[in-house]
């Protein structure tokens, strides 16, 4: 391992059970991260040692289990809150960003948004952060308008501020694209949002789990993100939203734990967050969410964040020279997030990928959730390597060898 | 058999220099797919001659290797059969024409692209319900 990597990766890797293991007989190259990260054994024995030791409901129990449980609930939602610069009453846990955008398109959407209003979002967001507007737009006869991007897969900031003359309702658009990788400039999005009066809305999927992030100072309404990608349990993820704005907004869904009292003709709410926790929340995974929270800031963000640009400069050296390989997104690795989108030759993505998967290196291909993105590329898919915490320089070498072999297998 | 083997000779050549690749002047039938998984996307048109034979047909798409290739030469395949011909066409078919590659169970969605949509297209022709046998 090169000394230029700031964490300690040798013994990062010792931490995750997965990576022991082999795949069609190679050593594990795991470079999909943007897709979901793997797990450190600190995240899993979390889960294990709830359901082993102190498994029960929370927030209506008065015995020791229950105690146990909602403590650790609770003190979870306190280090994730942290973590992003929230207060812990405006942190909702939800399933994952995807929940998060829907949640706002329903408890927010349904009593804010009005016929005529324009919602703004961009062509370089994930479907999650698209489909939820169409269809909120679609029943609300409201316009949804894209911003486009530059030729350097820079958001085009002149055509947002044009677009915001229109004085939109909701402006929502991605902290970190996961397939340019490009960091947008949030803060200043969402404060001349905010001018134009609009409520804001941050898709942080790809950005909490890589680079410090403090919702605060970004001044948006509401962020969201998913704890699978930030080494946590799939199933859970957060939405921050603005404490005033939360408890102005209707209920997501109806049941247990987000009433305060239910008559037989109407109910009242329980305030926020737990207004929006529906049901027997995900216990077992938020706990485990805390946990991930606690090894990244043991790590720390920042190392976290010069880590993935050490390897981001290494693999755009080292790719760039592969034949025929081409590079989609920001060329300045300062605006880019660990993500490196591609394609090889007249190689398709899918194919890329199979030829990698048995020299044991997993990349995502395909259209990436990002389907008006693919058409903006023009291009029907694209490779992608994301990095994380656990990856070292040798990972980029064996993508780069089985992009090699790739092109001696195709004849290219 | 490894993974690369599956981009035998053959289906290198039907990815490179796809056989009835295009758009028919005049067609009776068309029909289009897509696989999500890959955005793999293949379009179907035929001109049905005498006896409901497939008379023309042309394939047109963007996508992996094994999915153009196995589209491509599965309109060869189809070239003046009957149409009824495709009502018994099953998976082994596709796999023994590409040569039985080692597809796991995502890569073989690709293959068997071009089959679903000859068979959409053919059964919505004839008024036949089609059968999922896209596993």
């Amino acid at each position: 391992m090169l000394k230029a990597e700031a964490l300690d990766v040798e013994r990062i890797r010792q931490d995750f059970p997965i990576l022991q293991r082999k795949v069609h007989g190679q050593r594990l190259v795991y470079l999909d991260n943007a897709a979901t990260s793997q797990k450190p054994r600190q995240v899993i024995d979390t889960l294990v040692d709830y359901y082993s030791r102190y498994n029960s409901n929370v927030h209506r129990t008065v015995y020791t289990l229950g105690e146990e449980a909602t403590e650790a609930y609770e003190s979870s939602r306190k280090k994730v809150a942290r973590f992003v610069g929230a207060a812990p009453r405006g942190l909702v846990f939800v399933r994952g960003t995807t929940e998060a955008s829907n949640l706002v398109r329903f408890a927010w959407g349904e009593k804010f948004v009005k016929s005529g209003d324009t919602i703004v979002t961009t062509i370089m967001e994930h479907h999650s952060n698209i489909v939820p507007w169409q269809l909120l737009a679609k029943q609300k006869g409201a316009k949804l308008k894209f911003v486009g991007l530059l030729p350097d897969g820079t958001l085009d900031m002149a055509q947002f501020e044009e677009v915001l003359k229109e004085s939109p309702r909701l402006v929502t658009v991605t902290h970190c694209s996961n397939v340019l990788g490009t960091i947008n400039n949030v803060t200043e999005i969402c404060s001349k949002a905010k001018e134009a009066g609009a409520t804001t809305f941050v898709d942080g999927a790809q950005a909490v789990p890589h680079m410090p992030v403090d919702v605060s100072a970004i001044g948006c309404d509401f962020y969201a993100f998913s704890g699978h990608k930030m080494l946590g349990p799939t199933g859970i993820g957060a939405l921050t939203g603005r404490k005033e704005l939360l408890s102005e907004m209707e209920p997501f869904q109806g049941g247990g734990e987000m009433i305060r009292e239910v008559f037989l003709d109407h109910s009242t709410w329980n305030d926020v967050p737990h207004k929006f926790e529906a049901g027997t929340v995900n216990i077992a995974d938020t706990i485990g969410l805390g946990a991930a929270v606690d090894y990244l800031t043991a790590l720390g963000m920042a190392r976290v964040r010069n880590h993935e640009l050490g390897l981001l400069k290494y693999a755009m050296e080292t790719l760039s020279k592969v034949k025929g390989f081409r590079h989609y997104g920001p060329q300045d690795v300062a605006l880019k997030g660990g993500v490196v989108s591609f394609n090889l030759a007249d190689i398709h993505p899918h194919d890329l990928a199979t030829i990698l998967d048995e020299e044991g290196v997993a990349i995502r291909s395909g259209h990436q959730c990002a389907q008006p993105l693919m058409s903006w590329l023009n291009v029907a898919a694209t490779s992608r390597a994301s990095f994380y915490v656990y990856n070292s320089y040798d990972d980029v070498d064996a993508l780069r060898a089985g992009l090699q072999k790739a092109r001696s297998v195709f004849k290219v | 058999m490894s993974a690369s083997d599956i981009y035998k000779e053959l289906i290198l050549d039907y990815y490179r220099n796809p056989r009835n690749f295009g758009k028919l002047d005049q067609f009776d039938i068309s029909a289009h797919d897509t696989n999500p998984l890959c955005g793999d996307e293949i379009d179907i048109q035929i001109k049905v001659g005498d006896g409901n034979k497939i008379e023309q047909i042309k394939f047109f798409g963007k996508g992996c290797a094994i999915s153009q290739a196995s589209a491509s030469m599965l309109t060869e395949l189809a070239k003046g059969k009957d149409l009824t011909w495709t009502k018994q066409l099953a998976k082994e078919d596709i796999l023994k024409m590409l040569g039985n590659p080692d597809l796991g169970p995502s890569r073989i969605k690709c293959a068997l692209l071009g089959m679903k949509v000859l068979k959409t297209a053919v059964y919505g022709y004839l008024g036949t319900k089609l059968e999922d046998q896209g596993d």
